[in-house]
């Protein structure tokens, strides 16, 4: 696949002529902060931004969505998600997010909802330009990603290069104009991911992450837990920002008919009261501190083991201003464990 | 099955089923007897379905009879939520949607052969352990010496009575059943579950032994078989949880690492060592 070079003037006309034709979502401004929308202009695409509000996820995993739709007393119709989307403006942290739900969304039982919408995505990924007020992407090795995207951008200074990594990018890449990136414009593409490895950092975890599930192996019953967790609303922010938590419930919705209906999923939180509760209203995750643990404990250990080892915290830091009781940061709590437990 | 067929599957979609016959067997409990519409169903004591009723949801709910009953499938369901009240309004000629059978971790059928069985029974619990029951009972040659414990809370929610009846009057299985509370009508064990284990006949040490009941009993029971020194991979728990898509994403059955959908809802006690909230 082919690595070129795009001035930014074209970049922009690029956009322009890509939302005359196809459903086109980038990050824009929302008063002082970003988030994803779907562009009506390229002029408000904004590959400066420092972190979105919400990850991409909500693109493959909208936060209510129909699974399928029903008659009552009668049969199920599976509905799907048909609508190819350019979706541009995606950071590398949460690219490896993205990458992390594919699988876990793949292996075992296979979600063709989740996986239509994701086969029906182009995803023009960019580089950090400015580092956000809580991004420790590079304690989590998460501040560069190599796969996953079709393109990936890396504004250079006067132009971007834009790496083609699928089919599907090398077919839409080659509707701009653009030249063959040179080894010059390689060397500052590389000096931008080098430099992103090591200043998207605002807070340092004090081991590698590949250690996290060892250090997490001994600290189930440490104090730390019931700590935090006496300040903790129980709210599910953390859940709600976070571009690894893919957590649903499950709703039948009736129309007005009371013949019609659709199933739906929407999005849910391990730390929101009822979880885990089963009939005759027991429940297995009662204390806030178990559930407070438990996310902590998906992200440093549980879901690694599903995913060959690979952490599912990438350090964007949503979750850090998210959190009104600022008990959410996994960097804080997992050097704090560290402080005590020690490195092995 | 191969990736192209996963990838035409939906993993959510229930397949229709028709009710076949209900009745009430206590003030809570109602029998749900089904047939798949397109027939197909195999499955291993200790799996379950997700029962769906258009417009209410889903709800997880294991199997009680057995594989080698085959021309239909029997479910037991206490009334208790909003989709286990829309089953308890079932009538025979209903359509429902089923999904499955689910779970991979089921009834050590295989592996139990020619071994002693102790089942261990909490109220309902009885309900997935009758499955692979009523399979031994129907492959009685495979299998050693079978004790069944039943400790209900009251007389009255007592289910299954005729079944009961014949587990008693059989040579070749041990039942002991007890109740918490006395009453009336009542003449034989009172008390909790546990107080069966010293009864048991068998050699429990190196017999496998099937727990299944509500999450409070588990921890009495493992106490008391620890007593007995009956070893960790001997024996099987049924962890129920709230196993709402069944197919490993939602999150909500997790018990550590495991997710009882995909995990379970059958685990070996000697998997369980990492898991603390399984008990």
């Amino acid at each position: 696949m082919s690595i070129k070079k795009i001035s930014k003037a074209e970049l922009t006309n690029f956009v322009d002529r890509l939302i005359s034709t196809d459903k086109v979502i980038g990050v824009q401004a929302k008063g002082d902060r970003f988030d994803f929308a779907p562009l009506e202009s390229a002029k408000d695409l904004r590959l400066d931004h420092d972190v979105t509000l919400q990850p991409p996820k909500k693109y493959f995993l909208p936060p209510i969505e129909t699974l399928l739709t029903f008659e009552v007393g009668g049969g199920y119709k599976s509905k799907y998600s048909e609508k190819p989307f350019i979706l541009i403006g995606v950071h590398p942290y949460d690219m490896i997010a993205i990458n992390q739900i594919d699988k876990l969304y793949t292996d075992g039982y296979y979600d063709n909802h989740y996986m239509k919408r994701r086969n029906n995505a182009t995803i023009i990924a960019c580089d950090v330009v400015t580092a956000s007020e809580n991004v420790f992407a590079s304690s989590m090795n998460a501040a560069v990603v190599k796969k996953g995207f079709d393109i990936l951008l890396t504004d250079i200074g006067d132009a971007y290069v834009a790496e083609a990594a699928t089919e599907k990018g090398e077919a839409l890449l080659g509707k701009a104009k653009t030249t063959d990136a040179d080894q010059d414009d390689l060397k500052k593409r590389q000096e931008v991911q080098k430099k992103n490895e090591e200043t998207l950092n605002k807070h340092q975890l004090k081991c590698s992450p590949e250690y996290l599930p060892k250090l997490l192996d001994k600290a189930y019953n440490h104090p730390v837990w019931e700590e935090k967790a006496k300040t903790c609303f129980a709210c599910g922010s953390c859940n709600q920002v976070c571009p690894t938590c893919y957590c649903f419930n499950v709703q039948d919705d009736v129309n007005w008919d009371l013949k019609t209906g659709k199933r739906q999923r929407a999005w849910d939180g391990c730390l929101l009261d009822g979880f885990t509760k089963v009939a005759g209203d027991h429940e297995f995750r009662k204390n806030r501190a178990d559930r407070f643990r438990h996310r902590l404990y998906r992200k440093g250990k549980y879901v690694p083991s599903k995913i060959g080892g690979e952490i599912a915290c990438v350090g964007c830091g949503r979750c850090v201003g998210a959190c009104l009781p600022d008990i959410a940061n996994p960097v804080k709590i997992y050097n704090r464990l560290i402080d005590d437990l020690g490195i092995e | 099955m191969c990736d192209c067929c996963a990838t035409e599957k939906d993993i959510y979609l229930p397949q229709l089923a028709t009710v076949q016959k209900v009745r009430l067997m206590n003030d809570t409990e109602l029998y749900v007897r089904f047939t798949m519409d397109d027939g197909q169903f195999d499955f291993i004591p200790g799996q379950f379905v997700e029962v769906s009723i258009a417009g209410i949801g889903e709800a997880p709910i294991t199997i009680t009879s057995s594989p080698t009953q085959t021309e239909y499938i029997e479910l037991v369901v206490r009334r208790i939520g909003n989709v286990t009240k829309a089953i308890h309004k079932l009538r025979a000629g209903d359509k429902i949607g089923i999904r499955g059978p689910l779970g991979n971790g089921t009834y050590p059928v295989e592996e139990a052969k020619g071994q002693n069985l102790v089942f261990i029974c909490g109220g309902i619990g009885l309900v997935p352990q009758r499955s692979f029951i009523n399979y031994v009972l129907d492959n009685r040659d495979d299998y050693g010496d079978v004790t069944i414990l039943l400790g209900t809370k009251c007389f009255s929610q007592r289910f299954f009575h005729s079944e009961l009846e014949q587990w008693t009057a059989r040579d070749d299985v041990h039942f002991l059943e007890t109740v918490d509370e006395a009453h009336d009508c009542w003449n034989g064990n009172v008390g909790v579950v546990t107080t069966l284990i010293p009864k048991i006949e068998t050699e429990l040490a190196s017999a496998k032994v099937l727990i299944c009941g509500p999450p409070i009993m588990y921890k009495f029971v493992l106490m008391a078989l620890q007593e007995s020194e009956v070893p960790k991979e001997n024996i099987y728990l049924n962890l129920e949880r709230k196993m709402k898509c069944g197919v490993g994403k939602c999150g909500h059955c997790q018990i550590n690492n495991y997710y009882a959908c995909i995990d379970g809802p059958v685990f070996r006690y000697s998997d369980l060592n990492a898991a603390p909230e399984a008990i």
